[in-house]
């Protein structure tokens, strides 16, 4: 693991030659893609295409079969101490926010730190309090997640997320699930963490937020990355059909 | 009229064995509980072995009568050398049968989570054991609170099988009283009734802790102060 480090200093994630099946349907066929730190890429591409598993598999919340994926130098393997250590460094933003909803979103924030990180509760709670400020909800640490709107709800999962201090953040569509006027204010929370240089991948289809944020477009269909380009480059220059029709479809949905 | 007095007198021997009902329910359905719930997470375990096992030991206890497995403590077990008063006997059977049926509840309670919340945890660094303790087990646990509160009303019905363990219990008293006086009427009805005392305190019980915790979610609604009077509301 340390010689992977020093190989690739400057990669946060490394996906090399990753074959995924669920059953006998492939998902991911041969991925490689390397990301940079402070790195930010956006993955987009039609539905079942594989962008959401590759994500998943960055993390271990789902296996895949063949190939190798490292984060930060630690190699993700089937032993849960890997993954437990990966997941240390890498925050991940759900479609449906998953928020705990027994819990108050400061305790939402803090569960992570106090029982992974064994840290001391009050410490945690000030973390807490301290991204629950950034993403502007600082009045509604004690209420409950039902009391929240969609929007609301999506940025408490991105404090809990931030609260872990990862070094890389996945957002797996995290504006898919929101109501149109509810979408800015999640797309603005991730446009701040962009800025401040936090290492990013983000499944999407807000192509306006593509061309904002990313430094790579990555596009993927049945399984495979078929493009990966500068957003300039990615929008103007593409010169694929399946891209271009894809572009349109999502342009013209907006 | 002599026939009230008579009555009236055997009553304090009834309620003595509606004691006995009352701590034999008692303690089974709180051993139940906590061997239900560790039956119900293994039905969940990742290891196979486990799984098959809590799998293997529920369909055992479900497919067999109550009435065999209290036989089967208390005068087969002797012959391996384990001789049990008839309470432990009676305990000890309550507690393995109502568990099989409670970890199939607590199961199906922990299934219930959505599958957001295991992934949200697993991704937050949580292990295993620390998913399942604080994200997973307090949110199945509201979600089987009626099932399993119904299992505590029916345990003091079903504890009348104890007595022919000839464990003393409401039902055994009962028996012997009535074949004693041969009152058989007016002592079953003593005994239905004295069950009905027992058991309708025990559904309130949980009618009780179910509307208390619907309040707890209602008053996670917008306000939190919804649960307080409306003239306070409206100051």
């Amino acid at each position: 693991m340390k010689r992977d480090a020093m190989l690739n200093l400057d990669d946060a994630v490394t996906v090399e030659g990753v074959d995924k099946s669920f059953g006998s349907v492939q998902v991911l066929r041969n991925i490689d893609l390397r990301v940079k730190k402070g790195e930010r890429i956006v993955i987009c591409g039609p539905s079942g295409s594989g962008k959401s598993t590759l994500i998943r598999c960055i993390n271990g919340l789902e296996d895949h079969q063949k190939g190798r994926i490292s984060v930060n130098g630690h190699v993700l393997t089937h032993d849960p101490k890997t993954k437990l250590q990966v997941r240390q460094d890498v925050g991940m933003v759900f479609q449906h926010f998953n928020l705990y909803p027994h819990l108050t979103v400061l305790e939402n924030c803090a569960l992570s730190p106090i029982k992974a990180l064994k840290m001391p509760k009050a410490e945690a709670e000030e973390l807490a309090r301290h991204y629950l400020r950034k993403v502007k909800l600082s009045e509604h640490e004690h209420k409950y997640p039902v009391h929240l709107s969609g929007g609301q709800q999506q940025r408490v999962a991105i404090a809990r997320a931030l609260c872990m201090r990862p070094k890389v953040m996945l957002f797996d569509e995290p504006t898919s699930a929101l109501d149109p006027e509810l979408v800015r204010e999640v797309l603005e929370t991730i446009l701040g963490l962009a800025k401040e240089g936090m290492t990013m991948l983000c499944v999407t289809h807000e192509m306006g937020f593509a061309k904002a944020v990313a430094d790579r477009v990555v596009f993927m269909e049945d399984g495979e990355i078929t493009a990966s380009a500068p957003p300039a480059e990615f929008f103007h220059a593409s010169q694929s059909p399946r891209i271009q029709s894809f572009l349109s479809h999502v342009m013209a949905s907006v | 009229m002599s026939n009230f007095n008579e009555l009236a007198a055997l009553l304090p021997t009834l309620l003595e064995g509606a004691g006995v009902t009352v701590a034999v329910s008692v303690v089974s359905y709180l051993l139940a509980l906590f061997l239900g719930l560790v039956l119900g997470l293994a039905r969940t375990a990742r290891l196979l072995p486990v799984r098959a096992a809590a799998a293997a030991y529920v369909q055992f206890m479900r497919g067999t009568p109550l009435l065999l497995q209290l036989f089967f403590i208390y005068y087969v077990l002797p012959y391996g050398g384990l001789i049990l008063s008839p309470f432990q006997a009676g305990v000890l059977g309550l507690t393995l049968n109502y568990a099989a049926y409670m970890a199939e509840v607590f199961r199906a309670g922990i299934a219930a989570v959505p599958k957001g919340q295991f992934e949200a945890g697993a991704s937050l660094a949580l292990t295993h054991r620390q998913l399942m303790a604080y994200v997973v087990i307090p949110q199945a646990l509201k979600i089987v609170v009626p099932p399993i509160g119904n299992f505590f009303v029916a345990i003091f019905k079903d504890s009348a099988l104890v007595s022919v363990i000839t464990m003393k219990d409401l039902m055994f008293t009962g028996q012997i009283l009535a074949s004693s006086t041969f009152m058989h009427f007016q002592i079953f009805a003593m005994v239905a009734a004295i069950y009905l005392m027992l058991s309708y305190p025990a559904a309130k019980a949980v009618e009780w802790l179910e509307r208390r915790l619907d309040k707890q979610s209602a008053a996670r609604a917008p306000n939190r102060r919804e649960s307080s009077s409306p003239l306070v509301e409206a100051s």
